[in-house]
């Protein structure tokens, strides 16, 4: 019998060395035994496993090392040779119960930031009918508790349920904002249901009323800034050309001041990094540090290439360099046990914490969709009013034959490409919406960007062994506490995969 | 484990659920819940579903089915549950319909 090593990335941190199995999406460390065994069947075509036996047979640890060798096929890290891939993976039971449903409560906006994909070429929505009438700029709150009432019904057992106000600018339509958090309360009353909510805005209309209303139903903000006023107002602007910053950053003090006060969920800061405007250490120093934003996220702007904002790829590392300066940073606040508002950093380590396996790169179509002003479902968000991707109406309900199509396409099984990369358990491909951008196929892996992918998954690879070496308690405020329970009592759970194939956790 | 350590939570639950439990010795045992040939009467075991002997193992038509879908039998039928669910779709009725069968190449 010929074993051999499956799909995995080696990488040394302070002298200690780890590695990451694909397969199973487990983290193990290696000392000179375990190194040397691993070696040994790291071979094109594998390695006989007698005779491997026989050129150890002198060893006097030669029972350790073959339990060792078990371990490591357990864990996925070594196969038999020419092992049969997996089956792949069918979808979870269908109808999935829904999670988080995000409602488009308008398609208008106070700014013209001049990135927004919502009016450049990158827009995949059209919002007129088919009789050439243009839909509803302003979702009705009716349509809004409709929607509502189609999440609490579609998420069947499921007791946590989230709506997401998006928009264009959602403030603008706040009257349906507050009817919908109204009706969705009642509702999760009266079915002993929890109903978090969530929201995205420019800042430019947090009043009083606004900021009570928020932090007393504990949402979760995210407020879309892009540094200090020279970065921020040199794209996101008024109608006028008049840059935002100055109205802005007042509201914002007074939001965060009150949300602190009242011990509200974390505020976050939505960063879009475009085209000369990739200092993310000092936009993270400027947001983090001096408004006091708790997190800080960063996204690269979606454009076609000849945009003159678009990133190229030089830019594309440049940000690669910053985020590892800025991991840096990281690494000294969790030696010091001190949380880090890094949010795509806290997002990468806490899925390589838990052992993350994705089958689909996000939870669209699957325990997430989006909702149009005019009820209409789509994958996300970002895919509302695409015809194409249209699942149903939230007065109809959803198109279960389309979703599962779709899901099927972009399961990961499908994307033969990812399946010789080491990041896959995090990427599965990427996101939909920018495959859509790019190559007009929702479901096709997201190549352009593999390179990136994996360096930025490097990074947080080595930071996580970094933060294991010097202070591994801090990790536990990211662990999953069913998965943490379940392997507490060694009791086996449903349907857990075998190490080596697709665990779903 | 003394060679190779578990960091992250998935390995802890590797180590845990699968290397801990490969350990331990087990009788063989039906599946919980319980089924098989000493729980559920089917064709081409003790008794027919009627109750009597009539439909018992032979001819093997008789059986087919019975080597993978209700009991555990180690015959040489595909493995339906994952390399090859539909070997047998073109066959509902083995005794009419056996020449149908799909060839399995492994």
């Amino acid at each position: 019998m010929k074993l051999a090593a499956s799909l995995h990335r080696r990488f040394v941190v302070d002298d200690v060395s780890y590695v990451y199995a694909t397969g199973s999406a487990a983290v193990l460390r290696l000392d000179d035994v375990s190194t040397s065994l691993l070696d040994a069947f790291a071979v094109e075509g594998g390695r006989n496993l007698a005779e491997w036996e026989s050129d150890n047979a002198d060893a006097d640890d030669l029972v350790d090392r073959k339990a060792t060798l078990d371990q490591m096929v357990a864990m996925g890290l070594v196969r038999p040779a020419g092992e049969t891939a997996p089956p792949a993976s069918k979808l979870p039971p269908m109808p999935f119960p829904l999670a988080t449903l995000v409602l488009n409560v308008t398609n208008k906006c106070n700014l013209s930031c001049t990135y927004c994909y919502e009016y450049g070429e990158d827009r995949i929505a059209d919002s007129t009918r088919a009789d050439g009438t243009v839909k509803a700029p302003m979702m009705s709150a009716e349509t809004a508790c409709q929607s509502v009432d189609f999440l609490f019904e579609s998420a069947a057992a499921r007791r946590d349920v989230t709506i997401t106000f998006f928009g264009g600018e959602t403030l603008l339509n706040f009257g349906t904002i507050k009817a919908a958090v109204e009706h969705a309360e009642e509702r999760a009353r009266a079915e002993d249901k929890l109903v978090g909510f969530s929201l995205t805005t420019n800042a430019t209309l947090l009043t009083d009323e606004v900021v009570d209303f928020l932090v007393s139903h504990r949402f979760g903000v995210n407020v879309s800034i892009d540094g200090d006023q020279k970065t921020h107002d040199r794209h996101r602007t008024f109608k006028s050309g008049r840059g935002s910053y100055e109205m802005i950053v007042p509201r914002i003090k007074g939001f965060i001041a009150r949300n602190k006060a009242a011990d509200g969920r974390p505020i976050g800061a939505r960063v879009t990094l475009t085209a000369g405007m990739t200092g993310v250490c000092e936009i993270y120093a400027h947001l983090h540090g001096e408004l006091g934003f708790d997190e800080v996220g960063f996204a690269p702007v979606t454009s076609a290439k000849e945009n003159d904002y678009a990133l190229s790829d030089e830019n594309y590392w440049q940000i690669l360099d910053e985020f590892a300066a800025l991991a840096e940073d990281y690494v000294v606040a969790a030696a010091e046990d001190r949380p880090h508002g890094f949010s795509n950093l806290n997002d990468v380590l806490r899925e390589l914490h838990q052992g993350i396996n994705k089958a689909h790169p996000c939870g669209a179509g699957l325990g997430l969709l989006g909702v149009s002003t005019e009820g209409e479902l789509g994958l996300c968000h970002r895919f509302v009013e695409s015809g194409e991707h249209e699942v149903g109406n939230v007065a109809t309900g959803l198109d279960e034959e389309k979703r599962r199509e779709f899901l099927e396409a972009g399961h990961i099984s499908t994307k033969v490409a990812c399946h010789e990369c080491f990041a896959r358990p995090l990427c599965s491909g990427g996101c939909y919406h920018e495959a859509y951008v790019r190559y007009e196929d929702a479901t096709k892996p997201n190549l352009h960007y593999c390179e990136w992918i994996r360096a930025w998954t490097d990074l947080g690879l080595r930071t996580y062994g970094r933060i294991m070496n010097a202070n591994p308690g801090y990790m536990a405020r990211f662990e999953d506490r069913r998965a943490a329970a379940v392997a507490a009592a060694h009791e086996p759970i449903e349907n857990t995969a075998p190490a080596g194939t697709e665990p779903t956790l | 484990m003394k060679h190779l350590f578990a960091v992250n939570q998935k390995a802890r639950m590797i180590e845990g659920i699968v290397i801990q439990k490969a350990q331990q010795a087990h009788a063989m045992m039906a599946p919980d819940p319980p089924f098989g040939c000493t729980t559920m009467f089917s064709p081409g075991w003790e008794v027919d579903s009627s109750g009597g002997t009539h439909g018992l193992c032979t001819p093997i038509e008789r059986d087919l089915y019975d080597c993978y879908h209700t009991c555990y039998w180690p015959a040489q039928v595909p493995d339906a549950l994952t390399n090859s669910p539909n070997w047998a779709k073109s066959c509902g009725a083995p005794v009419n319909d056996w020449a149908s069968i799909d060839l399995v190449f492994p």
